[in-house]
């Protein structure tokens, strides 16, 4: 009894720059940025009071609500996308097929690339004037027309395309990962029932790769939510401000335009809105399941 | 007695260079700023060259990445209490919480010395104060509303004269776009749209609507039919650009000018520095108009402010510094290079180019210069106003009075 005390502290111990770190790093920041938007914060932090006056501000920019639209547009084109296709690479990969390493590796390879170089390549792509458009006429499919980046209410489509491009590999490698890691058994359990090899993956397979689905989603959601520079690469924002999303709206409020205020309260109202939707669900994943004893 | 005294002073500073070395040789400023391309590092150069041989010795922190970067660097180094002794703002109402916060040194006296009022035209000796105190040491002018052309490109289409009114000029961009070639270069990033719309608010809509907007936040301004004709115009120019305008950078949009692929660029002088770098002539080669409408010059610039320091030693190398900033030979130094024109109007001015005289010729009258509109209003409304504008230019369904309601709607929240 006492030296399982004596264990419990010394982890207590080991753990207690970790906690401070929380503390005062995450917990105390975030305390802070939510009291600052309620206060009339230009360019430096004061501490004038002015009640929801930022908020009410905010939810009457027309930016913000493009910015909320965009990133919910975003967040689940991206999310499904990266998903089905990483799904659907990781099983191509899982037939035991030749140069698997050389593949993975090229499928994995735009993962190793940061948002910027991507949303700068697949800007130059879609240009009309410099990319994919003016390489058909070029050689005479003028029919050929490829410039949602330059529409209104396309070009956040282009975004999400580079998104899916860049972290699908990933998706893949840990969807590879969950796949090998399935009792060999259980194949050939299926086999001898006759049941076609789509069903397996659709019926038992996904199933049992859960957990691995749910790491994913929470890798990509992360990614999501904090989508700045690969907005910023590829459109900044535009055309107008059709792309804008949140992090940016953030961002540029919080510098560029020296509205602190204004910054910290759709910081807040970001904060709040993955709360509200993270939490219940990370709640019923992982902790309901270990108190039935499942997981 | 006094002799003696200046032998006794320079005596101990032979000294105290003997004992500190080599580092002591000036009074030492630290400069903040966020100058770094090119042209601008060669300007900042200029600058520190005539601050050294005046007795200072210059420490250069140059911070990459534009003003948005630079300033949170400089912003947190004063909070923290480790302020540079100089620090790059642009004109207008960006240091006014900082001076609000008490953090800036006034200048007041060193203006009163150096005659600041009496060199500087009347709106930039405004621009330079907050609440009846000077607060920055201007160092250049820019020009923000000139369209530029090309001369090639206008021959081509047969256009003999520089457009005077609105109808001429869309006369010569049908022509231009009869030619097979683009007639406005645009730049479609947001800021670059709010320039081009400024551009036309003060030539068309004149200077007086221009201020009431910018300048006294006046919505009365914004619901008149003057300011409507404005928008009108602005959108009827997205029939003239091409389809690769989304995002472009502006230093592209004037390649197409220097490559004689399209007519006309609204842009800041600072564009001048493009047409210069690819041997290009004011002149013979490109052409650059104020206007349609009234020829108004748009002014705004960069001013020096002086964080408050502790060290009197310190404090006495930025008294040398702001005047350096406002000597002739500073000015004529830094802004030969800048592309600006000199803040001070009685520096010769007769070896700058076509386009700059232009410009001072504006500045010089007052009714035929304004400040622009970032210096004028402050960055929250002018960026909100950006957005919009953006947004009206991207999307033609936006009709002009729903443009117009919510211009309205966004300064009063703003407020």
């Amino acid at each position: 009894m006492r030296t399982a005390r004596k264990r419990q502290l010394s982890a207590y111990v080991a753990l207690f720059p970790a906690f401070v770190i929380v503390l005062f790093a995450y917990v105390a920041t975030v305390g802070w940025n939510i009291w600052i938007s309620f206060t009339d914060s230009k360019l430096l932090p004061v501490n004038t009071f002015i009640g929801t006056k930022n908020y009410e501000r905010l939810f009457n920019t027309a930016r913000w609500d493009i910015s909320v639209i965009n990133v919910v547009v975003f967040g689940v084109l991206f999310i499904a996308g990266c998903l089905v296709l990483g799904f659907l690479l990781a099983v191509a990969l899982d037939q035991r097929i030749r140069f698997e390493n050389t593949f993975r590796t090229i499928f994995l390879y735009p993962f190793a690339m940061s948002f910027i170089v991507t949303g700068l390549v697949w800007q130059w792509i879609m240009n009309p004037t410099l990319g994919l458009q003016s390489s058909a006429d070029a050689i005479g499919f003028s029919w050929f027309r490829f410039d949602w980046i330059v529409q209104n209410d396309r070009a956040i489509y282009v975004i999400v395309l580079a998104g899916i491009w860049q972290s699908s590999g990933l998706v893949m490698a840990i969807m590879l990962a969950g796949l090998r890691g399935i009792d060999r058994e259980l194949w050939k359990a299926t086999r001898i029932d006759g049941i076609p090899a789509w069903r397996v993956y659709l019926h038992i397979v996904l199933p049992i790769l859960r957990p691995t689905i749910i790491t994913a989603t929470v890798l990509l959601s992360i990614s999501v939510v904090r989508v700045y520079e690969l907005v910023l690469a590829t459109t900044g924002g535009g055309p107008g401000i059709s792309t804008e999303v949140p992090g940016k709206f953030i961002m540029d409020y919080l510098f560029g335009r020296s509205n602190i205020g204004l910054a910290t309260s759709a910081a807040t109202v970001l904060f709040i809105a993955v709360v509200i939707v993270v939490v219940p669900w990370l709640y019923a994943e992982y902790f309901r399941e270990k108190r039935r004893g499942i997981v | 007695m006094r002799r003696l005294l200046t032998a006794f002073l320079g005596a101990t500073a032979l000294l105290s260079i003997a004992v500190t070395g080599a580092h002591a040789d000036g009074k030492k400023a630290e400069v903040l700023h966020w100058w770094t391309s090119g042209g601008e590092s060669a300007a900042v150069g200029e600058l520190a060259n005539v601050f050294n041989a005046a007795g200072g010795q210059w420490v250069d922190t140059a911070i990459a990445g534009g003003g948005s970067t630079a300033r949170p660097v400089g912003l947190n180094r004063i909070l923290g209490g480790n302020p540079p002794s100089a620090m790059q703002f642009n004109t207008g109402t960006q240091m006014n919480d900082l001076a609000d916060q008490g953090l800036l040194r006034p200048l007041d006296d060193i203006a009163e010395q150096g005659k600041w009022k009496d060199v500087l035209t009347p709106a930039f000796y405004n621009a330079i104060q907050y609440k009846g105190h000077i607060y920055g040491a201007p160092i250049n002018d820019h020009g923000y509303n000139w369209i530029f052309y090309s001369k090639p490109v206008f021959e081509k289409a047969g256009i003999t004269e520089e457009p005077k009114t609105w109808d001429e000029m869309f006369a010569d961009l049908n022509k231009i776009k009869a030619a097979g070639l683009i007639p406005v270069a645009v730049g479609g990033q947001p800021w670059e749209l709010q320039s081009m719309f400024n551009n036309i608010l003060l030539g068309e809509g004149g200077r007086d609507i221009y201020l009431k907007i910018w300048k006294d936040q006046d919505t009365a301004a914004v619901k008149t039919d003057k300011f409507k004709h404005v928008a009108e115009i602005f959108a009827k120019l997205r029939n003239y650009q091409d389809v690769g305008s989304p995002n472009r950078d502006w230093n592209v949009a004037t390649g197409m000018l220097i490559d004689n692929k399209a007519g006309i660029q609204f842009m800041g002088d600072w564009a001048k520095g493009e047409f210069i770098h690819a041997n290009k002539v004011v002149g013979k080669d490109f052409g650059c108009i104020l206007g349609p409408g009234s020829s108004t010059f748009m002014m705004g610039g960069d001013i020096f402010v002086f964080p408050i320091l502790k060290d009197a030693v310190a404090a006495d190398a930025q008294t040398l510094l702001a005047n350096t900033i406002m000597s002739k030979d500073g000015q004529l130094a830094f802004n030969s290079k800048k592309g600006s024109i000199p803040i001070r109007l009685d520096v010769d001015t007769s070896k700058l180019d076509l386009c700059a005289q232009k410009g001072i010729e504006a500045v010089k009258d007052p009714n035929r210069s304004v400040l622009s509109y970032d210096v004028l209003a402050p960055q929250d409304i002018v960026q909100s106003n950006t957005d919009l504008i953006a947004q009206y230019w991207t999307n033609p369904s936006m009709t002009t009075d729903q443009f117009v309601q919510q211009w309205v709607q966004l300064m009063e929240q703003a407020k």
